[in-house]
């Protein structure tokens, strides 16, 4: 069944009309645009379609849109503020922490949520959180180092 | 002279694009009036299909056309055209696309795909590659004589092999004679997927005019065009191929793919754009993957580790076609034992069909599977003659200057020094020294290396092109052909042209959609030939462009050309600082004060193609088959669980000969992510095929690819720079060769932490648990001991 739901997209409201089994994902890409969004294995496996759902980080393909009606969601685009980059992207250009790019709006997002909630969080414990995103290219050791250089400017 | 901008760690020219998003990769491209093609596929891994019936398919609101196999007869392939767009009349594997559904939507054109029916006669499949060698083994192409093919293969007709190449170098059977020992192992390497991150995806448009226009996720936009215009017979020049952002390649993005379907889908859905995405299952049924390969090697040595012969028989099993890896078979024959000074050699190399999923190139063309073969071989032979691993390898590797390679090469001077890396790497690995005690006494740990190289895999005619065109504010576009994806190929080419004509490196700018109408030509993105051949073209162009401003300049400065120099956006009168011209002023002409006006725009143009390469001799494949080699060396120092069999990389390093660093960041990230490919590939990837021929496991959780956690506690990158006189700036490539060196470093750590050879990848849990109880059940009853005495200790307390 169709219906109308609302989602206020990195800080946009957006009305979007929906089956209700449409994907969160199909729904952001196929419908809003927000293309930063991308999919690689279309079923929760790869973390390239992590988006922020109210704050917390859900991979949109195993998510019903639906569900979020009403919800904020926040996309790699929202960490610009005022054109300027946010200090892990700026991490991420400059420790390398990207070849190809396909996994650098997810990797970049969940970076920043994980610097943002936990500003103190150690290599290791950024190991194992980091394991929900592939990155075929292998830059593991780059984000993290990124990670570990940007965390400064999320401290208190 | 110190440079500017050669050897400084700068970030990929396009971060900015990726770490915000507004990078466009395929994948999130849509054209105006885009149709979307998905695709019906075979249930069978080998039969004939005797009717496709899309009648119900076609009542699919929204469909607007089905295409079968007999609606596009033609035959694709770069060096081998064996492959077919839709099976014409006989599938070869579970996934062979038989038919094509395009219409208005992706859900129609998904819901239409069931509604196919195809009827199907099964024949008599073929799994195993070494079953179909044998003379009564059921035929995968039988018009395998018809085929159009590129000079140096040489396919069996009447037979399933797609290709065999002999390197043959002394006598190997004298060779053996004279070795005091003489070892015989088999190895195996299963198909494993590229898993590029974004699948493979093409859009494209077949225009009323009959001209053509592509978007797709491909390595090489230039021979896409060309290989599209060969089998099709289109002209070349009627076709457009652009290229965004990439989601990987790995090499299984390079020749052809996908495109010459989506065209003609467009040409009968009336003209109107079409896209086909594969999804991820289809990426692992429907799309080429990496070959699997059956060896045996034997090795024969003196006393002191002096290798004497080497002899391998390599079986590629190529699946359904195998268009490109008849080459990826040839390169592994021609480059065995490469690294390695030997009097004898003997390799049989062979591509053969199967009924199983084709396959393709991949991050280091063969390579990886003959360097896993001799790297655990030279191991075996090395622990046989108690010779110590890093001194058989340091005692056999081939010297610059001195050497003659297998294909009977005489090395350079400038060639680069595996010796070198070696050193590099046993010194960071502290080869020799004691292993750290590891937590658990069921964990073991041992140190491992290995030694290894390689050069691109062209053909000997393989050029490049570079134009430098310098805009109105002294900008200057940078026009080549090779690939972004990833690599950092472009980024260090910008670095090069920024030193040459003395401008900042902002000033340099390279489009991001690559296009064949855009960009000059060149050959490929592959073998990891970028940054030395579209470099040396990059050169040539600078120096046109040099030669070009100076010519004005010379005129209103009213002095020799060889006087001036270009630096900091002026051309400068040697030591005469103080008179100078801006660039500003002379890239689009000269002006004088009363408006007479000398030179034009200045558009440099250069090129380069390799004088040196030679086809290989037929019989014995001596020649000279690659425009440079980079060597390199592993190290690493794993953790085995004997309980489970798990391995755990704790520390890796990697050196290469790389001649220059032009950009250290770049070069980093090749050998960091080559190591953690490479270290995937030997521990987790396997596609496995149930006894029907259908893959078991086409997605991420069961197809496991290395993750942040299974990554190496530290990882350390050695550049050594023996320049390449005729490398830019003396560099070489660096792409491939990262990965080469890792699942045999590993394996032999393995090997020295529990005694154990692992000849089979991968070495996941089981096997390594396998081969424990196989080859040292001791170890699992010292276990026993040690875990009663811990229960013991713990009962006490
Ligand atoms: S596309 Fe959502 S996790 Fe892979
Ligand atoms: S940068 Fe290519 S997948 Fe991560």
């Amino acid at each position: 069944m169709a219906r109308n739901i609302t989602l206020i997209v990195n800080g946009v409201k957006r009305e979007v009309e929906i089956e209700d089994n449409e994907l969160l994902l199909d729904v952001l890409r196929e419908k809003l645009k927000v293309k930063s969004v991308k999919a690689a294995c279309w079923r929760g496996e790869c973390g390239a379609c992590t988006i922020l759902l109210n704050g917390e980080p859900v991979k949109s393909c195993i998510v019903l849109a639906a569900e979020a009606d009403g919800s904020e969601i926040t996309t790699v685009e929202g960490l610009i503020k005022d054109g300027e980059l946010s200090p892990i992207q700026r991490a991420f250009i400059e420790n390398g922490a990207l070849q190809c790019g396909f996994c650098t709006p997810a990797f970049t997002l969940f970076c920043h949520y994980i610097l943002s909630t936990r500003p103190d969080i150690t290599e290791e414990e950024l190991r194992e959180e980091l394991s929900g995103i592939i990155c075929r290219c292998g830059t593991y050791k780059q984000i993290i180092r990124a990670v570990m250089q940007a965390k400064k400017h999320y401290k208190k | 002279m110190a440079h500017r901008y050669i050897g400084k760690r700068l970030p990929q020219l396009d971060s900015f694009h990726k770490v915000t998003g507004i990078a466009t990769f395929t994948h999130d491209l849509e054209l105006p009036g885009m149709l979307y093609a998905k695709l019906v596929t075979s249930i069978y891994p080998h039969a004939k299909v005797s009717k496709v019936d899309a009648s119900e398919a076609l009542k699919v609101p929204g469909v607007v056309t089905i295409a079968t196999g007999r609606d596009f007869p033609y035959r694709l392939g770069i060096y081998v055209g064996d492959r077919d767009v839709l099976a014409m009349d006989k599938v070869n594997w579970v996934g062979h696309p038989v038919a094509a559904v395009v219409a208005e939507t992706l859900e129609a054109a998904e819901k239409a795909v069931d509604l196919v029916e195809v009827e199907y006669e099964p024949l008599e499949p073929v799994f195993d590659p070494l079953k179909a060698l044998e003379p009564d083994a059921p035929l995968i192409h039988p018009k395998l004589g018809e085929y159009r093919r590129a000079p140096a293969f040489t396919p069996v007709p009447g037979t399933n092999i797609a290709n065999r190449f002999v390197l043959k170098r002394g006598n190997v059977e004298k060779g053996f004679e004279e070795s005091n020992v003489v070892i015989e192992k088999e190895f195996k390497l299963p198909f494993v997927s590229h898993a590029y991150l974004e699948t493979q995806s093409t859009i494209a448009q077949y225009k009323m005019d009959g001209t053509v226009e592509v978007w797709t996720s491909a390595q090489s936009p230039f021979a896409v065009r060309y290989l599209m215009a060969l089998s099709l017979g289109i002209p070349v020049g009627n076709i457009t191929v652009n290229v965004p952002f990439v989601g990987g390649g790995f090499g299984g993005k390079a020749g052809l793919a996908w495109e010459p379907l989506t065209a003609l889908l467009s040409k009968k859905a009336g003209y109107r754009p079409v896209k086909l995405e594969l999804s991820r299952k289809e990426q692992f049924t429907s799309g080429a993957v990496r070959d699997g390969v059956y060896a045996k090697v034997k090795a024969g040595a003196k006393k002191d580790g002096r290798l004497m012969a080497l002899k391998g028989r390599l079986i590629f099993d190529a699946g359904g076609y195998g268009d490109y890896t008849v080459n990826v078979s040839r390169a592994a024959g021609y480059s065995f034992g490469e690294v390695y000074d030997l009097p004898n050699v003997y390799c049989e190399s062979l591509a053969v069909y199967t009924n199983k999923v084709p396959t393709t190139a991949m991050r280091g063309f063969g390579h990886p599977e003959a360097v896993w073969a001799v790297e655990r071989t030279v191991e075996m032979v090395s622990s046989e003659l108690g010779v110590d691993p890093l001194e058989i390898r340091l005692k056999n590797v081939v010297k610059p200057g001195v050497s003659v390679t297998v294909t009977g090469e005489k090395l350079r001077k400038d060639a680069g020094n595996p010796s070198d890396c070696l050193d590099a790497v046993a010194k960071a690995i502290n080869w020799g020294g004691p292993v750290r005690k590891p937590g658990e006494p069921w964990r073991y740990i041992g140190k491992g290396i290995s030694v290894f190289c390689k050069g691109p895999a062209q053909p000997p005619n393989a050029a490049s092109s570079a134009i430098i065109k310098l805009n109105e504010d002294g900008t200057v576009d940078l026009m080549v052909g090779t690939g972004n994806f990833g690599q950092g190929t472009v980024t260090s080419l910008t670095q090069i042209v920024a030193e040459e004509l003395g401008i900042p490196v902002e000033k340099v700018k390279f489009k991001f959609i690559r296009g064949t109408d855009s960009m000059a030509y060149t050959w490929q993105t592959v073998g990891s030939r970028g940054l030395y051949t579209d470099g040396n073209a990059v050169l040539e162009a600078l120096e046109d462009v040099k030669k070009q401003i100076k010519e004005v300049a010379s005129q209103v400065l009213r002095v020799k050309p060889e006087d001036l120099e270009i630096r900091d956006e002026k051309v400068y009168l040697k030591g005469r600082p103080w008179e100078s011209i801006p660039l500003s002023e002379l890239v689009m002409g000269y002006t004088y004060p009363n408006g007479n006006s000398i030179g034009g725009p200045i558009i440099g143009r250069g090129k380069y193609i390799s004088p040196l390469n030679t086809y290989l001799d037929p019989e014995t494949g001596q020649g000279i088959p690659t425009i440079f080699y980079t060597y390199g060396a592993t190290g690493c120092i794993v953790e085995v669980d004997a309980l489970t069999g798990k391995v755990r990389v704790l520390k890796a390093v990697q050196a290469f000969d790389l001649g220059k660093a032009i950009n250290p960041l770049m070069v980093e990230c090749q050998i960091d992510g080559g190591f953690i490919m490479g270290m995937s590939v030997a521990l987790f990837e396997e596609i496995t095929f149930d006894e029907r021929g259908w893959v078991q496991n086409p997605n991420f959780s069961a197809y496991w690819v290395a993750h942040a956690r299974d990554i190496p506690d530290e990882m350390m990158e050695i550049s050594i720079e023996n320049p390449q006189s005729d490398g830019p700036y003396g560099a070489r490539g660096i792409g491939e060769v990262v990965m080469l060196g890792v699942p045999p470093a590993i394996a032999n750590a393995v090997y020295h932490a529990i005694g154990v050879n692992i000849n089979n990848m991968p070495m996941h849990p089981e096997n390594i648990w396998k081969e424990i109880k196989k080859q040292k059940p001791e170890l699992l009853e010292e276990l026993k001991r040690k875990l009663m005495e811990i229960r013991e200790l713990k009962v006490e307390r």
